[in-house]
Parts: C-alpha cells; sequence; structure tokens
C-alpha cells in the first residue's frame, strides 16, 4: 500500500475574517512554507475592515467580548498539537492558552477599576470611564512566536478594539494559524487582521495611516525604525506604545499598561436638581 | 427704561509688580540678558518686562531639578511632599485677590471668572494633588510606584495660574520635579508663583519657572535630561512635541485643540440651552480648548433658539476686564486677535452669515466682539478650524444619529455638549460622542477630581482626578 500524499496548507493573511492573498500576488519562502508578502494596499484594506469592526465590537458588551476570548483560549486549546507540530515550545502554548484566559476575564473588570464616579465639588453627577480608542496597528514580536503575539492581541481587543497585526517576519506561521483559531472562535470579522511579510513594507503606512488610532511599536527590533515609525504615527497623534525591552519577560504578569494605553477615558457631567 | 451698570473695578493696588522678572532657577530669580515686554491686553500698557530663556538658561533650570529631585524631592516621604502642596494650596488661598487681579492684567480675561473660576480651582487642585503625595500606593498603579524624574511642562495663555497649577501638582504630588514654560504673554502669575514657592520653603530646584517664547519650549522639551514632557496647546505644537519625542524615553501627555459641539435638542428648555451656549463659547472670550464653538441646533427648533440667543448676547458686557461686571474681556494678543480676524473673514467670505450685537469696543487693546455664524456648513473653515475666540458657527439637525455624526466629524475630540431633557437619550449620545469631556445640560465645569483630556487630534493623557497621577508615574 501506497503512503498517503498529505494535504499542505496555504498559508494566507487575514483580513475581515477571510484568507485573502495578497493583492500583489506575492509570496516569500519562509519556515518551509510560502507565506503571503502582504503589499502596502493590503495594509490599507485591513484598516478598512478594522474599522468597520469597531461599532459592533466596541458597542458589544464587555460581557459578551470576555466570553469570545474566552472562546479563543478553549479553540486555542483544541488545537495546542499544530502549534507543537510548528515547533512552538509546548509550555509557550499552555502559557498562550493561559493568558487569553486572564485578559478575557478584564473585560467587564477594567472600566471598574479604571473608571469611576468622581467626588466634584458641586451638585453633579460625575463618571468616568475607559472606551477604546479605536483601530489599533500592531508589530507583534518574533520572539515567543505564539505567546508574543497573543500577549500583544489580546490585550488590544479585550476593550473593544480592532487591530491590525504585523506577523513576525521570520515567524510568521503561529500568527497564520492563529487566524485561524480566531476565525472559528465568534470573533466577528475585521476585529483582528493579520499581515505577513516585511514589516518595512506594511507597518510605514500603517504608522501614518489616519484611520488607524493607536500604534504598538513592541516587535520593532531596530531603534532607529521605531524611532521613524513614532515620528509617522505623530500625524494624527496615534497613542504609542513604545518597542518592548530585548530581555522582556512574556511569561510575566502582563500588567494592565498594554490595556490601559489603548484606551481613551471619557468623563460625563449632569446637574442634579429636581 | 435702562438701567446702566456703574463701573465697578476692582483695585489693582493689590499687585506690586516689579519692574523685570529673572528666570526661577533652583529657588532663587536669576537675571537674563534677553529681555521681552509683557503687555495688558485690554490697554496695551507694558506691565514689566520678563526673560526669554535661552539654551544655556534652560539646562541650568534642567540640572538644578535633577539635582533636587535626586538629594530632595525623590527620597523625601509622601507626606512631607503632601504638607509643602498644602503649604502651597493655602497660599495661593491667601494671596487670591492679588493672583486674580494680576491674571486679569496680563492676560485680559475678566476678573468675575479669575477671581471665582481660575483662582478657586488652582487652589483645589494643589489641595487635591497634596492629598495623593503619601497615598500613591493605593492609587491603582502597583503596590509602589515610582515617580519619572524631571518633567518638562509647557503650558498656554488662556488659563495661565490654572494650567500651571494642573501641571505643577500632580507632577511634584508624584515626587517628580519640574522645569515650567508658561506662554510668552502671560508669565506673570507663574512668577508670582515662583515667590510662592519660596514663601513655602519648598527646596530650591523642585520646581523652575523659565519665561520664553516656542524657542524656549522647543529647549526644554528637547533637553536630553527630562523624563516627562506635558504640554497644553496648539495641536500643531502637540505634533511637532509627539515627533521630536520619538526614540526617547520621554512621557508625554498632551492636551490640545477642540471644535467641540454643543448639542440642542427640541426638548430642552431653551432659557438654560441658552444660557450653556453662552457660558460654552464666550467663558474666557472663547480662548477655551474645550469651547462649545460648534453649536448644533435641532432644526424644529433652531429659529426659537437663535432668537434667544441673539436677545441674551445682546446683555453681555465687554470692556475692562477688571469690571466686576464685566462678561467679556480683552483678546489676549494681537497675534491671536489678527487670527481671529482672519477666520471670521474667511466664515463670512464661504457664504455663512455674520452677525454680532450692537457692542462699543474700547479704542486700545485687543478686542473682538461676540459673533456668531448662521447658515454654516461643515465644509466651512469657521466649522472645522479651532476660531479660540468669541465666534460660534451654527449649524442644524434632524434626528440624534445626524447629531452625532456631525458632532463627531472633526479631527478634534476634547468635548462635547448635550442639552435635552430625556435622561436614556443624554447616555445614548453621551456613549457615542467621540470626545474626553461630556457635558450634559451642563457646560465648561471643571474639577480637580475629574479627568480632562481628548480623543483623537486633541491629544492624549489625562489631567485632573486618580487619572492624571497615571502621566507621572512610571507605570
Amino acid at each position: 500500500m501506497s503512503e498517503r500524499v498529505a494535504v499542505r496548507k496555504t498559508y494566507k493573511l487575514f483580513i475581515g475574517g477571510k484568507f485573502p492573498r495578497s493583492e500583489s500576488g506575492r509570496s516569500y519562502l519562509v519556515q518551509d512554507s510560502n507565506v503571503s508578502l502582504a503589499s502596502r494596499k493590503d495594509a490599507r484594506d485591513a484598516v478598512v475592515a478594522a474599522r468597520a469592526a469597531v461599532k459592533g465590537w466596541a458597542g458589544a458588551t464587555a460581557y459578551n467580548r470576555g466570553q469570545i476570548l474566552y472562546r479563543v483560549a478553549e479553540m486555542l486549546e483544541g488545537r495546542r498539537e499544530q502549534f507543537v507540530a510548528l515547533g512552538v515550545p509546548a509550555d509557550e502554548v499552555d502559557a498562550a492558552i493561559d493568558r487569553w484566559v486572564w485578559y478575557a476575564g478584564w473585560s467587564d473588570k477594567l472600566p471598574q477599576v479604571y473608571g469611576g464616579a468622581n467626588p466634584v465639588a458641586g451638585p453633579y453627577f460625575n463618571l468616568s470611564a475607559p472606551e477604546p480608542t479605536g483601530v489599533v496597528a500592531v508589530v507583534a514580536p518574533a520572539s515567543p512566536a505564539l505567546l508574543g503575539l497573543v500577549s500583544v492581541i489580546a490585550p488590544a481587543i479585550v476593550t473593544g478594539n480592532t487591530v491590525v497585526v504585523a506577523a513576525s517576519p521570520t515567524q510568521p506561521l503561529a500568527a497564520v494559524t492563529l487566524a485561524e483559531v480566531l476565525a472559528t472562535s465568534d470573533l466577528p470579522g475585521g476585529v483582528v487582521n493579520i499581515l505577513t511579510g516585511a514589516l518595512t513594507e506594511t507597518v510605514p503606512t500603517l504608522a501614518a495611516h489616519m484611520d488607524v488610532n493607536a500604534i504598538d511599536l513592541t516587535g520593532v527590533g531596530d531603534a532607529a525604525l521605531a524611532a521613524d515609525l513614532e515620528v509617522r504615527a505623530a500625524e494624527n497623534l496615534k497613542r504609542v506604545l513604545r518597542p518592548a525591552p530585548a530581555d522582556h519577560d512574556w511569561h510575566a504578569d502582563p500588567g494592565v499598561t498594554r490595556m490601559t494605553t489603548l484606551l481613551e477615558t471619557k468623563t460625563v457631567w449632569h446637574p442634579k436638581g429636581v | 427704561m435702562i438701567f446702566e451698570y456703574a463701573p465697578a473695578p476692582e483695585s489693582r493696588a493689590i499687585v506690586d509688580l516689579r519692574p523685570s522678572y529673572g528666570l526661577f532657577i533652583d529657588g532663587e530669580f536669576v537675571a537674563g540678558e534677553d529681555l521681552h515686554k509683557t503687555v495688558n491686553p485690554a490697554t496695551e500698557e507694558v506691565l514689566a518686562e520678563v526673560v526669554w530663556a535661552g539654551g544655556a538658561e534652560v539646562d541650568r533650570a534642567v540640572r538644578a531639578a535633577r539635582t533636587a529631585y535626586e538629594k530632595v524631592w525623590g527620597p523625601m516621604p509622601g507626606r512631607d511632599r503632601a504638607k509643602y502642596l498644602f503649604r502651597i494650596a493655602r497660599l495661593v488661598q491667601e494671596r487670591s485677590r492679588e493672583l486674580a487681579v494680576l491674571e486679569s492684567l496680563d492676560n485680559g480675561k475678566p476678573i468675575r471668572e479669575s477671581r471665582d473660576v481660575d483662582l478657586p480651582l488652582v487652589a483645589a487642585h494643589f489641595f487635591y494633588y497634596a492629598g495623593w503625595a503619601d497615598k500613591l500606593s493605593h492609587a491603582g498603579f502597583g503596590p509602589d510606584p515610582k515617580p519619572l524624574g524631571v518633567a518638562a511642562q509647557v503650558i498656554p495663555w488662556n488659563f495661565p495660574l490654572l494650567m500651571l497649577a494642573w501641571k505643577i501638582a500632580p507632577a511634584l504630588a508624584a515626587g517628580n520635579t519640574v522645569v515650567l514654560k508658561p506662554a510668552e504673554t502671560t508669565p506673570l502669575t507663574a512668577l508670582l508663583f515662583a515667590e510662592i514657592c519660596q514663601q513655602a520653603d519648598l527646596p530650591a530646584g523642585v520646581v523652575n519657572i523659565v519665561t520664553g517664547a516656542g524657542d524656549t519650549g522647543r529647549a526644554l522639551v528637547e533637553h536630553p535630561g527630562v523624563d516627562k514632557v506635558a504640554f497644553t496647546g496648539s495641536t500643531e505644537v502637540g505634533k511637532a512635541i509627539a515627533r521630536s519625542v520619538a526614540g526617547t524615553r520621554k512621557k508625554v501627555t498632551l492636551e490640545l485643540g477642540g471644535k467641540a459641539a454643543n448639542i440642542v435638542f427640541d426638548d430642552a428648555p431653551v432659557d438654560q440651552a441658552v444660557e450653556g451656549i453662552v457660558n460654552g463659547i464666550f467663558f474666557n472670550q472663547g480662548h477655551v480648548c474645550c469651547a462649545g464653538s460648534r453649536l448644533l441646533v435641532q432644526e424644529s427648533v433652531a429659529e426659537q433658539v437663535l432668537e434667544s440667543l441673539k436677545r441674551r448676547m445682546a446683555l453681555l458686557r465687554v470692556g475692562d476686564p477688571l469690571d466686576k461686571n464685566t462678561d467679556i474681556g480683552a483678546i489676549n494678543s494681537a497675534e491671536q486677535l489678527a487670527r481671529i480676524r482672519e477666520l471670521s473673514d474667511a466664515g463670512a467670505a464661504e457664504g455663512a452669515q455674520r452677525w454680532s450685537p450692537p457692542c462699543e469696543l474700547p479704542e486700545r487693546g485687543f478686542w473682538f466682539a461676540p459673533t456668531i455664524f448662521t447658515g454654516v456648513t461643515q465644509a466651512h473653515r469657521v466649522a472645522r478650524e479651532e476660531i479660540f475666540g468669541p465666534v460660534l458657527s451654527v449649524l442644524t439637525f434632524r434626528t440624534p444619529a445626524e447629531a452625532v455624526e456631525k458632532a463627531n466629524n472633526t479631527p478634534y475630540g476634547l468635548s462635547a455638549g448635550i442639552w435635552t431633557d430625556k435622561g436614556s437619550r443624554i447616555l445614548w449620545m453621551a456613549d457615542r460622542l467621540r470626545a474626553g469631556v461630556v457635558w450634559a445640560n451642563t457646560f465648561n465645569k471643571f474639577d480637580p477630581t475629574s479627568p480632562f483630556g481628548g480623543y483623537k487630534e486633541s491629544g492624549y493623557g489625562r489631567e485632573g482626578g486618580r487619572h492624571g497621577l497615571e502621566g507621572y508615574l512610571d507605570v
């Protein structure tokens, strides 16, 4: 009996809940696979998809967002072997699953911890509440390929932002495979969009894009590129998360800065009276 | 029968101005070379001369702040920092009339506002943050949050002393030291504040005040020895600052321009709404980043609201800032007056209808009559650009969804107003308005406990409240 011929996977982009090839028709060889080489146009298309998803996702209840993030953890748990087969260490997959669970729980707690009533000196009701900033461009770290990726996506979306992620050019398979997890987790299309390819091609477009509200430069290793991107981001005053130090411990308690940097605080006043 | 108001001028004798002021560096006033005059915008009379600090002087101030941070203020227990801030709050209260008169002299704002709004808020701000200095571990930023170091702070001319308080109080409470640059047209209350620091025996170098214009600000913000940049001012300069700190470790908060929508629904009590519209755009001559400069009024009541608004505007008293009856004072500078005129002329040229009440303006000084534009479209410059003066653009809408769409149709997102009797509509609207502060059935209310700051190109970070500490802590 002859050995079965395996069905190989085509790795594509993830935009608006779909898996298109790059509009440029290009790919590059990495991790023994042909991976889409996203163009500037793909980046702009991803921003359009992310913007279209903001209203529904930011408007969803915190409970609903928490449930969906927890569902991502469930789906990831079911596919752990797939990530191990890509070379992700088993304990890193476990940590990535647990991180989704940790962030899922924040959805309906952050507004309580980071908002609340303010005791103003007058007859006014005064309430501050955090809101998502909108569309966030994220440069994912190359390492750890899966835990790093999850650690930058989850804090951005748990509060209602949508993201366009530039995956690590050298470790894109974990990102595309995570997209398959996200696509089966009831996450609305466009909440997470993933681009593979060269950072120098897509990220400057995202940094300068006038319909992007914030940029997370965590995965930018080159200091000169990071500074250039921050300059571009200033054009519409994007909120900026600067690159993570090389020795960042991804297994440590993530803290809340990743979430709070991508939030706006809205304060509402109303007089009291009869 | 017409009742004329008798003049009720506040005495300026309480202010003892020196002919010339130096820079306040390391606890002392230091003479400088580059002297410039600061004038009373209501009369163009020269009030005093101040120094415009150069690079070497800024460097000296930053080094003084660094030394004070490392040797004195950083190691000092929070409870002691608190006591200095409480002392400052009390001194501001004790000298509040003097400060209010000086603020009106140098800025042109009515004494009624500097006395009843600015100064009480300044004292309250120091009092509020004083109490945080020894409670930072309970502020929700971890068990032992650390200060950043030296803060470079650049403030505008519209609320000179209040903006100083918004900057200095949280910075010092969190354990930072500061170098603050007041605006070139309104340096005097900051220099009087420097005297208050001396009176409070605040350790030398904890607060440094360098006067000057844009070049001084740039030298300060770009100084490699600062760890934090806090700026309130124009969006254009805010973007330049965001570019200049790229690739550095400096933490930045920016509080920038606005073009706020003040939205009036058909069920709003008209008289209350009109008071809110007037307060929204004519408070402080409209020199307010969160001013309600775009009135969105529901079409069905537009005529009635405009009629009441015009009647009310005709009662506004424009004139001597030191007169206690004055509602609208002087425009802060010739430069700002030129900008207001340029944009207003553009509004008329683009086809909007301009209206001002009959209003006699003083001959000397910088003045602009309260003005409204009707028939404004969203494409008009007076609907898109921040005028920063007593000029209101009136647009109409039919449905709440249209009001939201128009209100959010701006790169800014600092504030918004809603006038309606329906509670659920207020909350529905407030959820959808992309603005950092939403005033419902009120406008232009401020409090030290209430976070203030913008969405989008109105900047980032919040000032005031627990949130205001975050910008001065390494978290």
